[in-house]
């Protein structure tokens, strides 16, 4: 550089923001111990402590029904997984439907978008009801009557309105003028639409699009009520008898142990410069100096 | 006005509807007559909202007329039951905000229309899309996406994507607005070597500097319509009328 030594302003501005610096993490540190130790004393001199540390935190039984939980587990990431393949093709499929002015998809149009309408707005809890008991009582000979697949049938019926609802967004926040750019060059209106307006469409709701899929991985837990044995029906079934309710606890920890990493590997990925196109915010936007 | 035009412009009329409450309807274009021959350079200057944009996005089929023509080898475009698709092909639009397609590196974007459009093979599209790359100063960022381009650059990638499928006319819409004072010139200079090479284009502008160098023709708009027109170093050089004269007057 040009030999630049800074000047005795800049040198008192420097130890300033350094002293600020270390002011803010001493009062960060001090509030930190002070919240956490308050927490302790509450948690650990409050009734019943005792008995809600081994009604919820044995170990020991956790151990004991880590294996059958775990297994359960396995029933929900496959239906997690299932569903969110159908919900993402079958939700992207609705939204080009719903933004689409061609004619002869007109009824397509008002199906999708009373689909919508109704399964957004009604219970998850009465769809799985409906699809679980009701399903079968039709006795329709061609329809699997497992509950894995009936529960998983109902969360996607619901979460594929969510989806499309997500996608429909995504398409009406391109620009008009990428329309017109695609369009001038002769691009025909389907063309336009698949290789401009979706891949575009796509980019711009990532983050709302993987929270869904977040959601849905923890939705997965409802088929349980229908009697599939997942990672809450066999928790519910250790915790049976003998009123400890840690196996929920496992339950939950396990829950967490997939949503979390989730999570924050779609906050990365989604963060990533590399995916060109979605709209851009400014990195840190909307926080105060 | 000559017969063998490559587009003519009869009596055409736009309007803008209202939002039945407070916006009122407005006339955008008022009864336009135009016309362009091949290898001809046809400059639209007037204020903002005199009808410039308008005007060029009708022409690209963009905008639906209220009546009128707009005649394309003697063809009216205009009539629905006309190809648009196939019309439009045969157009290229530039535009102020250059409109690149974000999520494309700046080769696709040059080859998208040559192999979903022109019918184009991948290798084809490619060698095409380089040359054209090349010819504008941007072979080097191929490989790169718009927003890794200085805005000049965007421009210019824009300008190769429009002429790499050898368009019979090229519409340019205020390319250089949006562009930084500094840039300005490399997009102009590359203007005046296309006219040079004899494309023919329509060009809406506010840089008059460059609408004297080039134009064969400049048409000053003003409400929607023409008010006057004729050779640059007239329209430009010596107003008429007093619209033209004030507005040349407020530039300065």
């Amino acid at each position: 550089m040009s030999g630049w030594q800074p000047s005795a302003r800049a040198r008192e501005r420097d130890t300033f923001r350094r002293a600020q610096r270390r002011r803010a993490l001493a009062v960060a540190t001090v509030a930190t111990v002070v919240v956490v130790a308050a927490v302790a004393y509450v948690v650990a001199t409050a009734p019943g402590w005792e008995r809600a540390r081994t009604a919820f935190f044995s170990p020991e039984r956790a151990v004991e029904v880590l294996p059958q939980v775990a297994q359960g587990l396995w029933l929900n990431v496959r239906v997690w997984l299932v569903a969110s393949v159908v919900g993402l093709v079958v939700g992207l499929l609705l939204a080009v439907v719903r933004t689409s002015r061609l004619p002869a998809l007109f009824p397509l149009r008002v199906l999708t978008v009373a689909y919508v309408d109704v399964f957004r707005g009604v219970p998850v809890l009465l769809v799985l009801l409906l699809a679980g008991f009701g399903l079968p009582a039709l006795r329709l000979e061609w329809l699997p009557v497992s509950a894995a697949f009936l529960g998983g049938l109902a969360i996607v019926l619901t979460y594929t309105a969510y989806l499309a609802e997500i996608f429909r967004a995504g398409i009406e926040s391109v620009h008009p003028s990428q329309v017109a750019a695609a369009r001038s060059l002769g691009l025909s209106r389907g063309q336009t639409v698949r290789r401009v307006v979706l891949p575009q469409a796509v980019r711009n709701v990532t983050a709302p699009t993987a929270s869904m899929l977040v959601s849905l991985q923890k939705d997965s837990g409802l088929i349980s009520i229908l009697g599939a044995v997942d990672a809450i029906r066999a928790a519910q079934i250790a915790t049976t008898g003998d009123y400890n309710f840690t196996p929920y606890v496992v339950a939950g920890v396990l829950f967490l142990l997939l949503s979390i990493p989730l999570t924050r590997l779609v906050d990365a990925w989604s963060a990533r410069q590399g995916w060109r196109g979605r709209l851009r915010g400014v990195s840190g936007g909307g926080v105060i100096r | 006005m000559s017969a063998d035009a490559l587009l003519s412009l009869r009596g055409v009329r736009k309007t803008y509807p209202g939002d039945g409450r407070r916006a009122e309807p407005k006339v955008v274009l008022d009864g336009i007559d135009l016309d362009v021959t091949e290898h001809e350079c046809v400059v639209l200057v007037g204020s903002s909202g005199s009808g410039k944009s308008t005007l060029l996005r009708v022409i690209d089929l963009l905008e639906e007329i209220d009546d009128g023509q707009v005649l394309l080898d003697g063809v009216d475009v205009a009539d629905p039951w006309v190809d648009a698709d196939a019309a439009r092909a045969r157009m290229s639009m530039v535009f102020q905000q250059f409109n690149l397609f974000p999520h494309l590196r700046v080769l696709d974007n040059v080859t998208l229309a040559l192999r979903l459009v022109h019918g184009r093979g991948r290798a084809e599209a490619v060698t095409a899309g380089l040359a054209m790359l090349e010819k504008v100063g941007l072979a080097h960022k191929a490989r790169s996406f718009p927003d890794e381009l200085s805005g000049g650059e965007q421009q210019r990638a824009a300008i190769a994507r429009a002429l790499v499928s050898g368009p019979e006319l090229l519409l340019l819409d205020e390319v250089t607005s949006a562009l930084d004072p500094e840039l300005v010139g490399e997009v102009l200079d590359l203007l005046v070597a296309l006219r040079d090479e004899g494309t023919t284009m329509v060009v809406a502008t506010h840089e008059m500097g460059f609408a004297r160098d080039v134009a064969d023709e400049v048409v000053f708009l003003h409400d929607g319509q023409v008010h006057e027109r004729g050779a640059p170093a007239q329209v430009l050089g010596d107003p008429q009328r007093q619209r033209t004269r004030d507005f040349l007057r407020r530039l300065r």
